[in-house]
């Protein structure tokens, strides 16, 4: 399909953002009955507003840098007139009253939001199988998952169907589906993307980044919705970031850390891809230096006690008063007891129970406050690391995309198909996954690269060279 | 300390975060929070004592904006989302008993 950056200098140029919309209906109609990426389309308001971005051009003006881009927006992302669900049957029919920070960002970059993809519930997963409204398949190989959460949302890349998305990612939402699907993820640093808009789930984690075939392409998107929000009190207090232009700087020079602890564990061919980078990063001029960094492995505990200890908290608003679905029920607290019992998925119970157990009195200190300060370690052990290196190599998940069910029944497997995204996480940092080689039955593999906060044009700079080492221009 | 996590545990949480499990998932949950809770236990053993707890990844604090006055959503749109509403006002159920 053609590449972000194409449509827009098209668009710009006098070329049609409608022809993209068309070709965005096209695509949709002839994969998501299989795929199940999209929870809600309305072709009409897409090609209206791809003619609105038309006129523009022709009436002389210039609409930004994703003019007429269709962007696919993963479902827990406000957006007026259309439903939200984070898909969970207790925001079902819910409209926004307001829309995201992206949202507007990317309607004053000249970009189209096409549709709402489909995800985990409340972002909770890794394989978007918690959907209350059926999993999304894999476009590469529609018997295997995806990834998640953000598993809508790089099917649509992956599938063809936009060429951008949105997802957010809280322990590795965005990069773990962008490995799985051959894509380019990004997570980048907290703050730098508000989160004004976006659904809780844990709040002191949780971050909105891009999904792309290209490095260039997931540059010109987090380019474009990155930057300070007022409305958002955890939003760095800068611009955005220049990204695009420094996509082609290379890594001469560049001292880049082959790390142990994020590729242990991981299949052979996982392993090798990491290889394969780490030769490419030394032909290209970095300097390769080999890491431990054993707090690393501390990540995946501290992390499912962090994370739902805040989903505890967050979920606690969908008690049946103010929006979505209610249950009746004889007084307040057996009605919000009914809402609660029947909206929420399974996943999505079991984690707010995880979370309400580690902050409840006698529990606390042990279990909450315990992985506080594991994060404190994690950050300090990350900032050592960073006095050696510029940026970090490893594994973005232990394997290729798995089959439907294969880990379903059992929480911690699926859990520690995280666990080489999650420290980036917890520190607040930035990462991207390209995709390198491929294993079992020809599957896309994801390297990651992590780099300390505001790092992104290095981080892409880095994945470029990958990409081209791949002999993907 | 997670082995010792006892269905009444489990039925205890439940109730505090207003949800109700039936017996079967009360078991289904007792074993599968015990076993992520188990990998925490690692972080236990790790005497961190003297470490400072991490809530937020840079700190922020006091973060303070112009004191703008700027549109907000209008009550009739939010109030048309819910479920119940009365008067300008959430509606709800009962939330007191009746007088004894």
């Amino acid at each position: 399909m053609r590449s972000a950056l194409d449509i827009a200098q098209s668009v710009r140029a006098g070329g049609s953002a409608r022809a993209a919309v068309e070709a965005t209906v096209a695509a949709v109609a002839a994969r998501n009955e299989e795929l199940n990426v999209f929870l809600h389309v309305d072709a009409d308001a897409a090609l209206a507003e791809a003619d609105a971005i038309d006129a523009r051009v022709a009436a002389g003006e210039d609409p930004g840098i994703l003019a007429g881009v269709p962007v696919a927006i993963k479902d827990n992302i406000c957006q007026t007139g259309v439903p939200t669900t984070c898909s969970s049957k207790i925001l079902e029919g819910w409209r926004p009253p307001y829309n995201a920070t992206v949202i507007d960002r990317l309607r004053a970059a000249g970009a189209i939001p096409f549709g709402k993809t489909n995800l985990d519930e409340f972002a909770m997963g890794s394989s978007t199988e918690n959907s209350a409204f059926g999993p999304t398949r894999n476009p590469l190989d529609p018997s295997r998952v995806p990834g998640g959460s953000s598993g809508g949302s790089a099917a649509a890349v992956a599938a063809n169907m936009t060429p951008l998305s949105l997802g957010s990612d809280t322990g590795g939402s965005i990069r773990q589906p962008a490995a799985l699907c051959g894509l380019v993820g990004v997570k980048p640093t907290y703050g730098l993307v508000s989160r004004y808009g976006l659904i809780a789930f844990a709040s002191s984690l949780d971050q909105i980044g891009p999904f792309a075939h290209s490095v260039t392409d997931a540059a010109l998107l987090l380019e474009a919705i990155s930057g300070h929000d007022p409305l958002d009190s955890t939003s760095l207090p800068e611009p955005a970031p220049s990204l695009v232009a420094h996509v082609n700087d290379g890594v001469a020079g560049k001292r880049v850390a082959w790390v142990r602890e994020l590729v242990e564990g991981a299949d052979e061919s996982v392993v090798a891809s990491v290889e394969k980078a780490r030769e490419a990063l030394r032909d290209a001029g970095a300097t390769i230096v080999e890491l431990s960094i054993p707090e690393l492995r501390l990540g995946l505990s501290a992390y499912y006690l962090i994370a739902p200890a805040e989903a505890s908290s967050n979920l606690a608003r969908y008690d049946g008063v103010r929006f979505g679905q209610r249950v009746d029920g004889e007084d307040v607290t057996a009605m919000m007891e009914a809402t609660r019992t029947a909206g929420f998925g399974a996943e999505v119970k079991r984690r707010i129970m995880l979370g309400t157990y580690a902050l409840s009195a006698g529990y606390f200190d042990a279990y909450y406050g315990q992985a506080l300060k594991v994060r404190t370690l994690m950050i300090e052990a990350f900032s050592r690391a960073y006095g050696e290196a510029d940026m970090l190599l490893g594994a973005t998940t232990p394997s290729v995309a798995f089959e439907f069910g294969s880990k379903t029944k059992d929480p911690m497997a699926m859990y520690l198909s995280d666990v080489f995204t999650i420290p980036t996480n917890l520190a607040g940092d930035a990462a991207i996954s390209v995709p390198v080689g491929t294993g079992e039955a020809g599957l896309p593999i994801g390297v990651q690269l992590l780099g300390p906060g505001r790092s992104e044009a290095s981080l892409f700079a880095a994945a470029r060279v990958l990409e081209k080492a791949e002999g993907r221009s | 300390m997670s082995a010792d996590l006892t269905r009444e545990d489990v039925i205890k949480v439940a109730a505090l975060a207003r949800l109700r499990l039936t017996d079967a998932e009360v078991d289904l949950f007792r074993d599968q929070l015990a076993a992520v809770l188990g990998h925490a236990d690692d972080l236990a053993s790790l005497g961190a004592d003297n470490v400072a707890p991490t809530a937020h990844p840079f700190g922020l604090t006091n973060v303070l904006r112009e004191d703008v006055i700027r549109p907000s959503v209008d009550r009739d749109i939010v109030l048309a989302a819910a479920p119940d509403a009365q008067d300008g006002r959430f509606g709800v159920p009962r939330i007191v008993g009746e007088a004894p």
